[in-house]
């Protein structure tokens, strides 16, 4: 266990890093940075292998296995299809109508 | 193995938590968002991999076949869902993280013996658990599995006070003796909080309890980061945390509305009511044709799409009607409100699939002003986001929302599938307006046969 200063140091500066990059989000990719958020977080799964790997009797051992499963494809499911909705805002080819690049969104 | 001492293993969940701060961070643009992506995947490899190299870890075989168990399952829902889809994916991918942090934290509880990592524990079942429930009853409604309005009974704040009472209780005896029985009494308790905080839910709001959910995921992992004392998952989990709650307060206030009034709402009774019936008032339902020639032949034309142009997978048609109306002349803009769809820039990700260029998306404030100056809003697929009863009718289920102002254009055409009132189950009286045309169809049929009319004007 470390010490709680240092970890609530770590909280706090997360919240900041937080709150500071999702401000900056455009509206536009506000459905892929929930679901990209929600890849984010399932880095659970390194959770649940260490309770696996720790795991000395059968029922534990079952109920950490579920985990890793649910656990995987959170975060497998969620980068994947994330990366399917940004594959459509990155293959937009500039303005067919009008001039001047529409890449940058703004 | 412990091939990895503690300090590059800290090193390499350093490089993790910053790849996974870069992901968010490539949002800011569509360009950099892709790779941005992939860097997170990238530090979550980096993580997963890490793990294995770091701990003693028994069962590693039985661990790598659940790991593909679960990405066989996940990869290809992943790559063959329909964007109409995209939201229950990821309330339901969003539901597995919470059930497997809630998981993990029973498992350590016969590991903790300090009163605030046990503390830790209960925070990260009960949340855990609230979040699995919740999302499943989100998915079911979103699915329209289960009824869409919100889902009342007689006495449900008094269950719900109790559930509450009884989890906080639970979660007090966890802490003070560390039994395995109240751990189980406290998971079950909040699967019932999850679902009794989100069936008396309207359809309209689910978007905005989806992020909320996403938001308490990622406050359940990053308390197990304290159960298990491990920096990284605080600082993923604290990441999503603070970045769902931004996002589902940004949403809300595009709604007009608190958080605490979307989720509550339903419990103080009376404002979710809404009229379901529907009126046979009478209606001026339009043809194809004529509403070819009201389009071809205007000057500025606002296209509002909805989540019936999603479901009808028409974006593309969408798109090539602009086109042919440019063709001729009209200004064709698309007016976007920050919750048509079913996700927040749900119409975003559509009208990128079909290369809408960006600057024919218009957002709220910006698409407002400019009604009055037009010939013809198309609404496509839309309803309650061009509800006139946002504004109008005080006790709506919608009252206070800021509504796309359709109503100011010269003349207004609904393309609809049905009479059928949008998911927030009220009735919009714009449909009634003599200046008002109605297209009934689907709304790909409907798109394509105007597409072919104003094609041969």
């Amino acid at each position: 266990m470390m010490d709680p200063i240092t970890l609530l140091t770590v909280v706090v500066l997360a919240v900041f890093i937080g709150f500071e990059v999702v401000s900056k989000v455009t509206s536009k990719l506000h459905t892929p940075l929930m679901s990209g958020a929600n890849a984010i977080h399932g880095i659970i799964l390194v959770g649940a292998i260490i309770v696996a790997g720790q795991a000395d009797d059968p029922w534990l051992l079952t109920v950490a296995l579920i985990a890793v499963v649910l656990a995987t494809a959170n975060l497998v499911g969620g980068f994947v299809v994330t990366d399917r909705m940004l594959e459509m805002f990155g293959s937009r080819k500039p303005a067919r109508r009008g001039a001047g690049s529409g890449e940058d969104g703004t | 193995m412990s091939i990895l001492g503690p300090g590059w293993t800290s090193l390499f969940y350093l490089v993790a938590a910053v790849c996974f701060i870069l992901a968010l961070k490539g949002l800011s643009s569509p360009r950099t968002a892709r790779r941005g992506n992939a860097i997170g995947a990238a530090g979550a490899l980096v993580a997963v991999v890490t793990v294995f190299l770091s701990a003693k870890l028994e069962n590693v075989p039985l661990i790598l076949a659940a790991i593909a168990v679960g990405s066989a399952v996940a990869v290809p829902v992943a790559r063959r869902v329909q964007m109409t889809q995209m939201p229950q994916l990821v309330a339901l991918f969003n539901g597995v993280g919470g059930g497997a942090a809630a998981l993990v934290a029973v498992l350590e509880l016969g590991h903790s013996a300090d009163p605030w990592v046990r503390l830790a524990v209960v925070f990260t079942m009960l949340v855990g658990a609230v979040s699995f429930a919740g999302s499943a009853v989100t998915v079911g409604k979103l699915q329209e599995l289960i009824s869409t309005r919100p889902l009342l009974f007689p006495g449900m704040p008094v269950v719900m006070g109790a559930v509450v009472l009884g989890a906080v209780a639970a979660g007090a005896l966890v802490i003070v003796t560390g039994a395995a029985g109240w751990a189980v009494a406290l998971l079950i308790l909040g699967l019932a909080a999850g679902l009794l905080l989100v069936l008396p839910v309207g359809g309209a709001d689910v978007p905005i309890v989806i992020s909320l959910l996403n938001a308490f995921t990622g406050l359940a992992v990053a308390a197990s980061g304290i159960v298990l004392g491990n920096v990284l998952l605080l600082v993923a989990g604290t990441l999503v945390g603070a970045s769902g709650t931004i996002l589902t307060k940004v949403m809300a206030s595009a709604m007009g509305r608190g958080v605490t009034g979307i989720m509550f709402g339903a419990f103080r009774g009376g404002s979710t009511a809404g009229s379901t019936v529907q009126s046979d008032r009478p209606v001026r339902s339009s043809s194809p044709e004529d509403v070819a020639v009201q389009l071809g032949y205007a000057q500025r034309v606002v296209i509002v799409p909805g989540y019936g142009l999603a479901v009808a997978q028409g974006q593309h048609t969408i798109a090539e009607l602009a086109i042919a109306l440019a063709a001729r002349g009209v200004e064709v803009v698309f007016a976007i409100h920050p919750v048509a769809g079913r996700m927040p820039g749900h119409m975003n990700v559509l009208l990128a699939e079909a290369n809408v260029p960006y600057e024919a998306l218009k957002e709220l404030e910006e698409a407002n002003p400019e009604f009055p100056n037009t010939d013809i809003a198309l609404i496509v697929g839309a309803n309650d986001v061009v509800n006139p009863a946002a504004k109008s009718t005080p006790g709506a289920p919608i009252y206070g929302m800021p509504i796309l102002e359709v109503a100011q254009a010269d003349q207004v055409v609904f393309l609809k599938r049905s009479m059928r009132p949008g998911f927030a189950g009220i009735e919009n009286e714009l449909l009634f307006d003599p200046k008002t045309t109605l297209l009934f169809g689907d709304a790909k049929e409907s798109l394509t046969r105007v597409l072919g009319a104003v094609k041969a004007l």
